[in-house]
């Protein structure tokens, strides 16, 4: 296992779409509820421990050999919003196609033949992290992170916020991201004898509820 | 002294009678679940759950089992809000829902709003398993707090298994000991009510609802399934009932007299 | 680039030349350049002049989503199933350079849905003057200056100006209003651009977009050989 890799799968960087998304910070911006760094933590602190914790649970499930239609199906339901149910699902053809340039693997390329519109991202950032031989774990975190570095990167955007403070933000969030990842994968570990149903499907409602707002806007910055 | 919590449960089904109208020939209930049928027109049977006390407090546990049978049809309301209160008895309390509706069957559950009150700890599961081309109506509020008033602990997670396949599963952890962030800008922020109402047609698999921005906070959106849901965040209970009522208006589902 | 070596697989990679068919995809060609240089405006010239003998769409990249989409639109260049906009998430250049996924996404999906293509336009959103394209995403880039936007950018250089496969420079109608040397600039595009070519056009009269057009007719030339 190469801890080298995570760094490369995890790289804000890394080019898979998410620059374009906000995690529903863009909307959250426009309703006054971020002004802040302090509202923006608040923000992450919500997105963590619900679409993230779902997120690392789904990618710690699908880096653990869990058959990906299962997950896939697994993550429609969780996901009330259709517009965030499309994001998603963009976001994860284009995390395949990064994927499979920069790491090979059989199982991507059966992935993207079994899913041609994208799976739910988490799954394939489950699969990409297989494929760069790493454990679920690293999957779990990785999406973990994803689920609060997008929203604090596009508020530095939208907001001029100061970068320093947003990535405090971050750093102040490892902690509780650290356990959140370690109870998506022991979630992810029991749906093997389980089934779909021991993962978890913590929910925001402002999330979901925002996100359709947010598609329906005629401008804006972020497409999610 | 060891306090243990009090234990009910209410079971119901609905049969079709045979003439257009539906029977119950099962309808048991006890305590804070007690039930009665009440007077409907046309082919639909009605039923009131009446807790004869307030509850759920801490230990306690409260199961609601539901059946509607093939052609039957059922509607099930509560004569008041359920009231969650911290209790003698340790640990949370559970209110288990589970319904079960058949093809070609109809259920609406439409309890009143379940609140959460200062210091109470409730985990409330509500499951509902369709056959295929079975009818649902299913709301859900939760108060947090009474009036001017810190919310207790609360988890409630809903399911929905339309033939063999989950098209939603939702859970919301909120007040003292839930995860962080429960009251922030992503999940609540300073909402005191928030619901769900569920709406599932086997029409909506050829035709499925247009997803809609409902006024500030709550949306109504197709579900991967012949499922509608609409999701709601509103300041209090009453704000949050106008819109719910509102969108059952609007799918043609409102309160039958 | 991987021309002539499909990746296998279903579904496209980047810049390969095959669909997941095996057909030959659209040759995909890129504008870029500076906010108010007219590139949206060059795109619906080129759309007008190629429509009647191409299979066309156009992929826009705004700082704010469907601004550039919507003008197309309004000018009717195209129908509305041939222009998809990206967002770019307030980096127009990302979006082109560093992380193509979504701009290869649109133009995939616009094959998929009006094909088969013979050429897609992809707009960046106006940036600097170090914005290009991604040769994963493009085949080749145009680079768009305007007269106005003063005269001292092509010495002044930059990536798009020294390296895009062809140079425009715009609204030389504006020239004598705003105290731009054409003459200046052409030899200055000359000392960066060797023998990279670059035309002069005005869309207001003249001969319009017919250089630029027929530029674009002789890559697609070289494409379907």
């Amino acid at each position: 296992m190469s801890r080298a890799a995570l760094l490369v799968l995890a790289d804000g960087r890394f080019p898979a779409g998410g620059h374009a998304h906000s995690g529903g910070a863009e909307a959250a911006v426009k309703a006054g509820r971020i002004t802040s760094a302090a509202s923006l933590e608040d923000f992450c602190r919500g997105r963590l421990h619900t679409a993230g914790l779902v997120a690392s649970a789904l990618a710690a499930a699908a880096a653990l050999g869990v058959e990906p239609r299962e997950l896939d199906a697994a993550a429609d339901a969780r996901t009330p919003s259709p517009a965030l149910r499309t994001a998603a699902r963009r976001l994860g053809r284009q995390l395949l196609r990064a994927a499979r340039v920069t790491w090979p693997s059989a199982e991507l390329d059966v992935l993207a033949r079994e899913f041609p519109k994208g799976a739910h991202q988490p799954v394939v950032l489950g699969l990409a992290a297989r494929a760069a031989g790493l454990a679920p774990e690293d999957a779990a975190h990785c999406a973990a992170y994803e689920s609060v570095s997008g929203p604090a990167t596009a508020t530095v955007r939208l907001l001029s916020l100061d970068p320093f403070d947003a990535t405090a933000v971050l750093a102040r969030l490892a902690p509780e991201l650290d356990r959140v990842a370690d109870s998506a994968v022991e979630a992810a570990r029991r749906v093997a004898d389980e089934g779909a149903d021991a993962l978890p499907a913590a929910s925001a409602p402002l999330l979901e509820v925002m996100a359709e707002a947010h598609a329906a806007w005629p401008v804006r910055l972020f497409a999610s | 002294m060891t306090v243990t919590g009090v234990r009910a449960s209410a079971r119901i089904v609905a049969r079709a009678d045979g003439r257009g109208g539906t029977a119950l020939p099962v309808l048991d209930g006890e305590g804070p679940l007690a039930l009665r049928r009440t007077r409907s027109a046309g082919p639909e049977a009605k039923v009131m759950v009446v807790g004869a006390m307030s509850g759920p407090l801490g230990g306690d546990r409260f199961t609601v089992t539901a059946r509607a049978e093939q052609g039957s049809r059922l509607h099930i309301g509560s004569a008041a809000a359920t009231l969650a209160l911290p209790g003698q008895a340790k640990g949370e309390a559970r209110y288990d829902v589970l319904l079960h509706v058949a093809g070609d069957a109809e259920l609406c559950w439409l309890p009143e709003q379940l609140i959460s009150a200062h210091g109470s700890d409730l985990r409330i599961t509500t499951r509902a398993e369709l056959e295929a081309g079975a009818r649902l109506v299913l709301r859900e509020e939760q108060v947090l707090g009474r009036a001017g008033e810190q919310p207790g602990r609360l988890t409630s997670r809903l399911t929905v298994r339309i033939a063999g396949r989950t098209v939603l599963d939702q859970e919301l952890a909120c007040g003292p000991g839930a995860t962080g962030g429960w009251d922030g800008p992503a999940v609540l922020a300073g909402h005191r009510a928030v619901g769900q109402l569920i709406v599932v047609r086997p029409e909506f698999a050829q035709r499925p609802v247009r997803a809609q921005v409902l006024g500030e906070c709550a949306a109504l959106v197709p579900l991967t399934g012949p499922a509608a849901l609409v999701s709601a965040v509103a300041p209090d209970a009453l704000r949050l009932r106008r819109l719910m009522d509102e969108v059952l208006t609007q799918l043609g589902c409102g309160e039958r007299p | 680039m991987h021309l002539d070596h499909p990746h296998p697989g279903p579904a496209a990679l980047s810049a390969d030349a095959h669909r997941p068919d095996g057909t030959r995809r659209a040759l995909r060609i890129g504008l870029g350049g500076p906010v108010g240089s007219g590139k949206t405006a060059t795109v619906a010239a080129l759309c007008r002049a190629l429509r009647d003998q191409l299979s066309l769409a156009v992929v826009t990249n705004d700082i704010y989503t469907r601004e550039d989409a919507e003008f197309l639109l309004r000018e009717a260049v195209l129908p509305p199933e041939r222009i998809s906009a990206v967002e770019t998430g307030a980096c127009p250049h990302t979006a082109i350079r560093d992380d193509i996924s979504a701009n290869l996404e649109a133009v995939e999906d616009l094959e998929d849905a009006v094909g088969p293509l013979d050429l897609i336009l992809v707009e960046s959103g106006g940036d600097n003057l170090t914005a290009t394209f991604s040769k994963g995403l493009v085949d080749a880039q145009i680079f768009v200056i305007d007269v106005a936007g003063g005269d001292d950018i092509p010495r002044k250089g930059g990536p798009g100006v020294t390296t895009a496969d062809l140079l425009v420079v715009n609204k030389t109608d504006l020239a004598p209003y705003v105290g731009s040397d054409l003459a200046r600039m052409a030899a200055d595009a000359k000392a960066q651009r060797a023998e990279l070519p670059v035309v002069f056009q005005t869309l207001r009269g003249g001969t319009g977009v017919t250089e630029v057009a027929a530029w674009v007719r002789g890559r697609l030339r070289a494409w379907t050989a």
